[in-house]
């Protein structure tokens, strides 16, 4: 497929003797959104860092573009246009706004420099009101805008956005969904892990449910969105 | 004590604590950024000054034996990073100590096979061989003047450089958060290399200043690396202004302590570390 972006294939992954992922096959194309699901502990964040070379995947094929990307170092996938927010956010405390977003900026794959400073402040104001206070200054909601801004001054065909919301206030989740569903529209392809399942399913076309390490579902927002007993089932509390 | 003297020990105070901070801002910067404990820090520092004597008898001068030395460092910095350092990021402290401490005594053997055990003298360049008369009996030599100068030109230029450029900006979020630099499409290792290097060329470049003033001896590198390691641990892990700030204060309190107290004078350094722990345990700067 030429407009394949990232695929997992096989992927098994162990943390010491743990095995966490079992063989999970992922892909994503250009534009695609994805919407990963899955309780706590089921490997979502495990399988974003497999496919990254965060954590190694002791068996398996990760493809960039179709090119063999498995034991490729993080910073050379992350050049081929895939950009990360990891949960926990990981933004640079000892840098100032401006400074977290001039520091990771760069043409995209293609040469393009669609995201610049200017639209990236453009897209968050409120962290133009920042932009020389330092990291450990923002809020959660205003950390959160910081590092899609920063992943997003890299100019990525896909992001990757582990717990989007985690911990913020509903108005500033609100604020994040919004933004997103912006970036979506300007074709970037984007995975995102959420505890807000509605609201994941309708800013992404496809979703894949994860129940310990295996895929349990793969297919349309819709099909989900129209059995609840799937969510109950994979993805409910209270089991 | 009278003014005079008063200037002539601030003056060497100050040099001293310059000098010191081009050691030590490498040293806190392999610390801080990469996590590595690096007993042969101080090596550099004697090659260095081993250096500027081998180099200035071939060249007959010591402005040239610097102005090679300084791309030879870096290079040497560069090589032990990719051969040697690299391997280390992930190892515990234990076996960072054994490694650097092992390439003490390759280094210090090396030194005595290709130079020997002598001591030896640096002659300090002829343009900067005056002294300054401050009194009828007290002088103060130019060439000091001239180490103080260089030192804090550095200094300015690594504030530049860490503060104002994207390197810079790499280099302080490689020390928040390494996987993250990363996973932006930054290849972190590049990073480690240059300031390793830039540390190794830091020390030999203080070793090759100092060799005039403190001569050129076996095992040289000793004495700066410990008190290297006081100024990391006084101006906090991987604080470049902390180490400044530090080697100022361990400057003026190791020179105005032989003054004022020369019995102790050995302790004085000690006691201003333990006392800056016991205000601040994190040392004065923690990080930035």
């Amino acid at each position: 497929m030429s407009n394949m972006l990232l695929e997992g294939r096989e992927l098994h992954t162990y943390y010491g003797a743990s095995h966490i992922l079992h063989g999970i096959d992922f892909h994503i194309r250009q534009g695609e959104g994805i919407a990963l699901m899955g309780r706590n502990g089921m490997g979502k964040s495990t399988l974003i860092k497999s496919m990254l070379g965060i954590v190694r995947p002791k068996h398996g094929r990760v493809l960039v573009r179709g090119d063999d990307y498995t034991k490729a170092t993080t910073y050379r996938t992350a050049q081929q246009g895939i950009a990360y927010v990891p949960e926990g956010r990981g933004i640079f405390k000892s840098l100032t706004v401006r400074e977290n977003l001039l520091m990771s900026a760069r043409a995209g794959v293609d040469g393009q420099r669609n995201w610049t400073f200017d639209r990236v402040m453009e897209t968050f104001p409120r962290l133009g009101e920042r932009i020389n206070n330092g990291g450990w200054q923002l809020s959660g909601g205003e950390q959160q805008m910081l590092t899609i801004g920063r992943a997003l001054m890299t100019n990525p065909d896909l992001l990757i956005l582990d717990e989007a919301t985690e911990g913020l206030a509903p108005l500033i989740a609100m604020e994040i969904w919004r933004i997103v569903k912006e970036i979506r529209k300007t074709g970037i392809a984007t995975v995102i892990v959420d505890k807000n399942h509605g609201a994941v399913t309708s800013i992404c076309d496809r979703a894949m449910i994860l129940v310990k390490g295996e895929v349990v579902f793969d297919g349309s927002s819709d099909e989900i969105r129209a059995n609840p007993d799937l969510i109950q089932k994979h993805l409910g509390v209270g089991h | 004590m009278d003014f005079a003297t008063f200037l002539i020990q601030t003056l060497n105070s100050l040099q001293y604590g310059l000098l010191l901070f081009l050691v030590a801002s490498g040293l806190t910067l392999v610390f801080g950024i990469m996590g590595i404990i690096n007993l042969a820090h101080g090596s550099f520092y004697m090659i260095g000054a081993y250096m500027a004597f081998v180099l200035s008898s071939a060249t007959g001068s010591l402005v040239w034996a610097i102005v090679l030395g300084i791309p030879l460092a870096l290079i040497f910095g560069a090589f032990l990073e990719w051969a040697l350092f690299s391997r280390l990021y992930k190892r515990d402290h234990l076996e960072q100590v054994l490694l650097t401490y092992g390439l003490i005594l390759v280094f210090e053997q090396l030194r005595s096979l290709l130079v020997d055990n002598d001591v030896h003298g640096v002659d300090i360049p002829a343009f900067l061989g005056a002294s300054i008369q401050l009194t009828d009996v007290l002088s103060y030599p130019v060439y000091r003047l001239a180490i103080s100068a260089v030192c804090i030109v550095l200094a300015v230029a690594l504030y530049f450089v860490i503060q104002r450029t994207r390197l810079g900006m790499m280099i302080r979020a490689g020390n928040d958060d390494r996987t993250m630099v990363e996973a932006l499409g930054i290849n972190i290792n590049m990073i480690y290399r240059v300031v390793f290097a830039l540390g190794v060329a830091l020390a030999a470049l203080a070793g090759m200043l100092a060799a005039p003033i403190s001569s050129v001896f076996p095992n040289m590198g000793g004495q700066v690396l410990i008190i290297s390691f006081v100024i990391v641990v006084i101006g906090g892990i991987g604080s470049v202004w902390g180490a400044l700030v530090a080697a100022l204060i361990v400057g003026f309190a190791d020179t105005f302590g032989k003054v004022l107290l020369p019995e102790i004078s050995g302790m004085v350094v000690y006691l201003v570390m333990a006392a800056v722990l016991l205000w601040r345990p994190e040392g004065i700067l923690k990080k930035g």
